[in-house]
């Protein structure tokens, strides 16, 4: 490895200044402002600031619709990674074989990540609405059975988890796409002399060689469906029905900027921070045991 | 160094330029700008921007700017943000629910007092009472009414036909309309008896007032900010849990908050409707059935009959703008609530008139023999007995009230939770928001 050497002193820190800038103003700041605003009652118009210590914390923690909403977002989350990276892995295999037109293929393939999450909701809207929806019209033709989500939780939860999984799909077959390509052919080659199946050289050695990148899509997918996965609930379901789809991200959007209780608001992103936080600990203390860096 | 002055006299060229082009909007600024910040989608903006239009033509020393800024939560979400960087409008529109939050903010001038500084006289007698009720305190009107309505039943005569109903009779009961229901279910005129909008605003806050029933104490909550909500009594359970039933036999069919319920009316799934009367103009151009509409129904003795509670939004002045810049909002709310604006408003849109002198105008000029359907809200409004329980609600934090209403109510109806059961639930979130915002507000 070759060290790089600064002649001035203050060039390195003037390189990444900018970097830090961005940091420190988009990501600590508000993060230390909610932090405050957590120990705080504030009135709407921001005109009277109470403090009340560990209140609005203790308020969600003896709160069990609080604690639905932690619930709903492990659901969402798992569901919509497992779907996501699932998916992927399978459509990248499938988008590595020899067949015609493949780069037309990867091309489509990688569409849907240039979708923002509210028109993925608005699509998905428009074909699943119980009452303009394409699909329960044609559906409504062979079952008697009611996909009415506006009323039905976990239809609801199925489908903002379908669509934030289809968001993802292109972010994450463009990760499995260059890692299964960069699988030495002759490594397979070896298996398939030594007679193992197209089933058996995924488990035993594809899988394991793309471990490293699905670690990584893992853990990127559960923070993205964490944090990021407002556009789809809002465009979708809002939240409902009854709280089925309130996922702590939506919930303390809603507090915050539809309910106005900004103290409220505060101490929930706070959780949130230090539930994702620990997730992603979690995550390299454990489970990345298991990966196989080459 | 000929290239040296060639660049300096491009660069002195593109400074004059970029100078000229800076200072030319300079003139037309001359206008005293009144920043109005609204709600209205669709042809509502339309009649809105009509409305600014009009008013920026009738004078020459303001020129007010509509700007829409999402929707109705999203809107007041963003003034609130201004107002804390020193930027609010001049003029936002705030949605009914939101009233208590605006007049408690300390962040408004109150309308009666921007008319008093500018000595613009404005005859208050003559707008009407529940209305005005709605936005007082003390008396006095703290934000022009803007956007009213009021629920109101709407049928579709070509399925009362079909099922063999008269079409020009639409059911005043509660009774009659599950018979009514029934029979259009069974003669396959449509899918579903009935839905609804706004299923809080509808079915709860407005059949309690239209019964003479409280919604909550002190009052509805205008005589204090101790308030508890009432719908977990006898008759909020057995409204509630007559909807549940008329679920499970197609009779009633949940169609989402908000409007998402609409497009049930409008493609013939469900024969009626219950929705705001300012649905009028929408469905007029829209909807393409005959259709006609009916007071809500009422459930009969023992409960009495009162009038409905409005809903839709009103414009609040935010203070701490110079005198001059009031005058031109003052000006223009002024000329909104003029005679002819407002009958032009109603006409357009469905909201209701805000003044006695415009309805009577539009009686005169037979605009209520000619359509008969936009006379329905006036009359509901009107001609029922006003009582303590129908003067509408005052609640803090309303709007997150309104969800834990409508996610209750969902509950129920999908068969989650028994009526009572959600209705307690309901009443216990709603009061811990009510506590909560008590608190934020103390003094």
């Amino acid at each position: 490895m070759q060290r790089t050497v600064f002649r001035s002193r203050w060039l390195p820190y003037l390189l990444v200044f900018p970097q830090v800038a961005v940091t420190v103003l988009f990501f600590f700041w508000p993060a230390l402002k909610s932090l405050q605003l957590s120990l705080y009652r504030v009135s709407p118009f921001g005109d009277h600031m109470s403090f009340v210590g560990f209140e609005n914390f203790a308020k969600l923690l003896g709160d069990p619709e609080y604690y639905q909403s932690v619930v709903n977002s492990f659901v969402f989350a798992g569901g919509v990674t497992l779907l996501s990276v699932g998916g992927s892995l399978v459509m990248a295999a499938l988008a590595t074989q020899k067949i015609r037109g493949l780069s037309a293929y990867r091309t489509l393939l990688l569409w849907p990540y240039g979708i923002s999450s509210a028109v993925a909701g608005i699509i998905f809207l428009f074909i699943f609405h119980p009452t303009y929806g394409v699909l329960p019209y044609f559906l409504s033709f062979i079952t008697d059975y009611e996909f009415n989500w506006l009323l039905k939780g976990w239809i609801a939860m199925a489908l903002v988890v379908t669509a934030t999984a289809w968001t993802h799909l292109g972010y994450n077959i463009a990760f499995f796409v260059a890692g299964l390509l960069a699988i030495p052919g002759a490594v397979l080659e070896a298996a398939d002399v030594d007679g193992a199946g197209p089933l058996r050289r995924f488990t035993a050695i594809v899988f394991p060689l793309v471990s490293p990148i699905t670690f990584y899509l893992v853990v990127l997918n559960m923070v993205f469906a964490f944090f990021e996965s407002f556009g789809v609930i809002d465009a979708v379901t809002k939240g409902g029905p009854g709280d089925a789809t309130m996922i702590m991200v939506y919930k303390l959007y809603k507090d915050g900027f539809i309910g106005l209780n900004l103290g409220s608001s505060g101490a929930q992103s706070v959780i949130l921070m230090a539930l994702v936080i620990g997730l992603t600990m979690l995550q390299f203390r454990y489970v990345e045991k298991k990966v196989t860096y080459r | 160094m000929p290239r040296t002055t060639t660049l300096l006299r491009s660069a002195t060229w593109a400074c004059a330029l970029w100078a000229v082009i800076a200072l030319a909007p300079a003139p037309a600024s001359a206008k005293t700008e009144i920043h109005f910040w609204h709600a209205m989608t669709g042809q509502l903006g339309e009649a809105t921007n009509e409305l600014v239009k009009q008013f920026n033509e009738s004078q020459s020393e303001y020129e007010v700017k509509p700007l829409r800024k999402g929707n109705y939560a999203e809107t007041l979400t963003a003034a609130i943000a201004a107002y804390r960087q020193k930027q609010a409008p001049h003029v936002v529109q705030v949605f009914e629910v939101g009233t208590q939050t605006m007049l408690l903010s300390g962040a408004v001038l109150p309308v009666y007092q921007l008319m008093k500084e500018q000595e613009i006289a404005v005859e208050w007698k003559d707008f009407i009472a529940p209305v005005v009720g709605y936005y007082s305190k003390d008396g006095n009107l703290y934000s022009m009414p803007f956007n009213s309505s009021t629920p109101i039943f709407y049928y579709n005569k070509a399925a009362f036909q079909k099922a063999g109903l008269d079409p020009s009779k639409p059911p005043q009961t509660w009774k009659q309309v599950e018979e009514y229901s029934k029979k259009i279910i069974a003669a396959g005129a449509a899918r579903c008896g009935f839905s609804t909008g706004w299923p809080s605003w509808t079915m709860v806050e407005n059949m309690h007032a239209w019964h003479d029933q409280p919604f909550a104490t002190r009052r509805d909550g205008f005589d204090g900010l101790d308030v508890q909500l009432l719908i977990n009594k006898e008759f909020g359970v057995m409204h509630l849990g007559r909807l549940a039933a008329w679920q499970k036999d197609g009779v009633y069919s949940y169609g989402g908050r908000a409007g998402t319920a609409d497009p049930k009316f409008i493609n013939g799934e469900c024969a009626m409707y219950i929705q705001s009367s300012a649905l009028i103009g929408g469905f007029t151009r829209g909807v393409k059935f005959q259709w006609g509409t009916g007071q809500l129904p009422h459930w009969g003795p023992p409960y009495n009959k009162a009038t409905s509670i409005i809903g839709g939004a009103t414009l609040w002045v935010m203070k701490g703008k110079p005198a001059a810049e009031n005058r031109g909002t003052a000006k223009f709310l002024k000329f909104l609530s003029e005679s002819n604006q407002q009958m032009w408003w109603h006409v357009t849109t469905g909201y209701l008139a805000i003044s006695n002198t415009a309805v009577k105008n539009l009686e005169a000029g037979y605009h209520f023999k000619k359509f008969p359907d936009q006379f329905t809200a006036f009359a509901q409004l009107t001609k029922g007995k006003a009582t303590p329980n129908s003067q509408g609600l005052r609640l803090g934090n309303f709007v997150q009230i309104r969800d834990v209403i409508e996610a209750e109510m969902e509950n129920i109806f999908a068969g989650k939770k028994a009526t009572k059961q959600g209705l307690d639930d309901a009443v216990a979130k709603s009061n811990e928001i009510l506590k909560e915002f008590a608190a934020a507000n103390k003094r």
